[in-house]
């Protein structure tokens, strides 16, 4: 049972990570401590560890590639985003608008993440990853194209141009086309960012250390003996897909309720994204959530703290990349790490 | 009645016939060998009682239920477990935690009871532990519980493998070549093993081996199968007696 005990306080620890770091951000924002620059990039950095979360619950312990998890991230953060317009006059408490637009911007991720799954989980290995890639891609490219407006009649849909819709005099743009939604309410914050982190660390700590966890688990690592042992295969491969959607649906809606304006770029829903949380999941460690919620940190705030040597600085950012990569990874790295970590113990337990 | 029957079971791989004309007849707590040279298709027959293959023709009868071109899922729930010849474990998890996942379908709660951890998923999971331990036991397993099962020896593997099957509590055993890879210490043990699983167990133990010390030690009965064909049935020292079966192992 020891190493039960072992896994529990690593959890703790990880929860304690955020808090701490939580309360570190929230000083330097009351002392004023924070370039306004850093302040602008607390929202995006939750946004991206929570998506890094999500996938990696798919990459580590449902064990396929998904290269679409940008796409996810779109749906939940236009459902949300539209819910959040239409209803902005009609709900003014911001924290309860959140929490509908959180509820159904994650709810539509996962009935996505559902849908693309059936035909997706065929696949596996190098071809799902590019199939995803592909529905990441088609989602992106479909919301960009997409015009919802209302008026005194009703509602209106086009996928071709804002005429095409026909709306009247009085009548309301909510998504336009690929000026995407305008007006989002300004509803998260650094607050609810960390809040939902750590939801969605105890959502994905307790599934994976749970019977559905466990299934999910003997599928990734061996199939055969999973199906020999009478586990319904299919049915786990969808539902940790359809929770890894889920999750980075919920981070789409973080990303939506921090931007006044929400467009779908290659920049923020394209497969650039899908590729760069991949990079969190992978640097972090493959089944570590604290490592991709720490990757996703230090990797987005990296860009912004070598500004200074404009140039140079992608050139450093991928040097540090390869660098952090070696000391996780690379065998001798662990090694060398181990000596130090039992010299530490030695010295420790001699003062 | 017999616990298995087959009968006339043939599969055909495009234009090979892998396996033709196959009967056997198990009795439930028998043990039953099934044994042949290399490439006769025994594990085939094995992948087809199990259901990874559908078979072209012939039935296949568990209890008196026609089990036929069922899935392997299905099969296992019907009461059909089985080992594989090269390991098959969940290497990435504990040795308990493969034994757990051995007792998925008999020890139940939802999705959201894990992650919400209700009193449910405490008293369940507790349940597990213990039902796995006791398992665990039968096999001299239970100091290795926590580790992790690609770590343990070749020989505890060989039975962790079985642990994990009679975790889905089934009525018939299949094991394929258990004893491949075992010192003849190893194998000693394993045979006393089997026969403990059968006794306390109340199991019948169908296994394809090519350990003849561990075959005519404990098979009650074998079929002996060559070219995808059945050579020889009955009594194991009467086969083992037979010219026939003499000369498809050693060449005359």
């Amino acid at each position: 049972m020891f190493k039960k005990n072992l896994k529990k306080n690593n959890v703790f620890v990880t929860y304690a990570i955020v808090v701490v770091a939580y309360i570190v951000v929230e000083a330097l924002l009351l002392t004023g401590n924070m370039s306004s620059l850093m302040q602008g990039l607390l929202v995006p950095l939750c946004t991206y560890s929570l998506c890094a979360v999500g996938l990696n619950l798919c990459v580590g312990y449902l064990g396929e590639l998904s290269l679409g998890h940008a796409g996810f991230m779109c749906i939940g953060a236009f459902s949300s985003a539209f819910f959040s317009v239409v209803m902005q006059d009609a709900i003014t408490n911001s924290i309860v608008r959140f929490i509908i637009a959180l509820i159904i911007g994650t709810a539509f991720a996962a009935l996505f993440g559902f849908l693309i799954a059936i035909p997706v989980l065929r696949l596996n290995g190098d071809y799902l990853a590019i199939v995803t890639l592909a529905f990441g891609e088609i989602i992106k490219n479909v919301v960009n194209v997409l015009y919802i407006g209302y008026d005194s009649t009703g509602w209106h849909i086009s996928i071709s141009s804002q005429q095409a819709l026909g709306l009247a005099e009085d009548g309301t743009m909510v998504i336009n086309g690929a000026q995407g939604i305008t007006g989002t309410p300004h509803d998260s914050s650094f607050t609810i960012g960390v809040i939902l982190i750590i939801i969605a660390l105890i959502i994905v700590h307790n599934l994976t250390n749970s019977r559905t966890g466990r299934a999910v688990m003997s599928i990734r690592d061996n199939q055969i003996a999973a199906e020999s042992v009478g586990i319904n295969v299919k049915k786990y491969k969808l539902l940790a897909f359809t929770i890894s959607a889920a999750i980075a649906g919920s981070a789409g809606v973080l990303y939506a309720h921090n931007l006044s304006t929400l467009t779908a770029l290659p920049k923020n829903f394209g497969y650039n994204m899908s590729i760069m949380i991949l990079v969190f999941v992978v640097l972090g460690g493959i089944g570590n959530f604290r490592g991709s919620v720490i990757a996703a940190c230090i990797l987005t705030l990296l860009p912004e703290l070598l500004r200074g040597l404009s140039d140079y600085r992608m050139l450093i950012y991928a040097i540090v990349l390869i660098a952090m990569m070696l000391f996780n990874w690379a065998p001798a790295a662990i090694v060398w790490r181990q000596k130090l970590k039992a010299k530490f113990k030695k010295t420790g337990e001699e003062a | 009645m017999a616990l298995l029957s087959v009968k006339g079971l043939g599969i055909s791989f495009g234009g090979l016939r892998a396996v033709d004309k196959f009967n056997i007849n198990i009795e439930k707590g028998q043990l039953y060998g099934l044994i042949g040279p290399n490439g006769a298709g025994k594990t085939t027959v094995f992948n087809m009682l199990t259901g990874v293959y559908k078979p072209t023709d012939g039935t296949i009868m568990l209890d008196g239920k026609d089990i036929t071109g069922k899935t392997n899922i299905e099969i296992n729930r019907e009461g059909i477990a089985r080992t594989f010849q090269n390991i098959r474990l969940f290497k990435e998890q504990t040795v308990l935690d493969n034994v757990k996942i051995g007792l998925h379908n008999r020890y139940k709660y939802s999705t959201l009871d894990g992650i919400l951890r209700t009193p449910k998923y405490h008293r369940v999971e507790k349940e597990m532990d213990e039902k796995a331990i006791e398992l665990l036991k039968v096999f001299d397993l239970d100091n290795e519980a926590n580790v992790l099962s690609s770590n343990l020896p070749y020989g505890k593997q060989r039975k962790l493998e079985i642990a994990r099957a009679l975790a889905t509590d089934p009525v018939l055993l299949l094991l394929d070549e258990p004893a491949a890879g075992m010192n003849p210490k190893e194998t000693e043990e394993l045979m006393e093993t089997i026969r403990f699983v059968r006794d306390n167990f109340d199991m019948t133990v169908l296994l394809i081996e090519h350990d003849m010390k561990l075959v005519s030690g404990i098979c009650e009965e074998l079929t002996v199968l060559n070219f995808g064909e059945v050579l020889a049935a009955g009594k194991t020292t009467d086969v083992l007696n037979n010219p026939e079966v003499i000369k498809a192992y050693i060449g005359e």
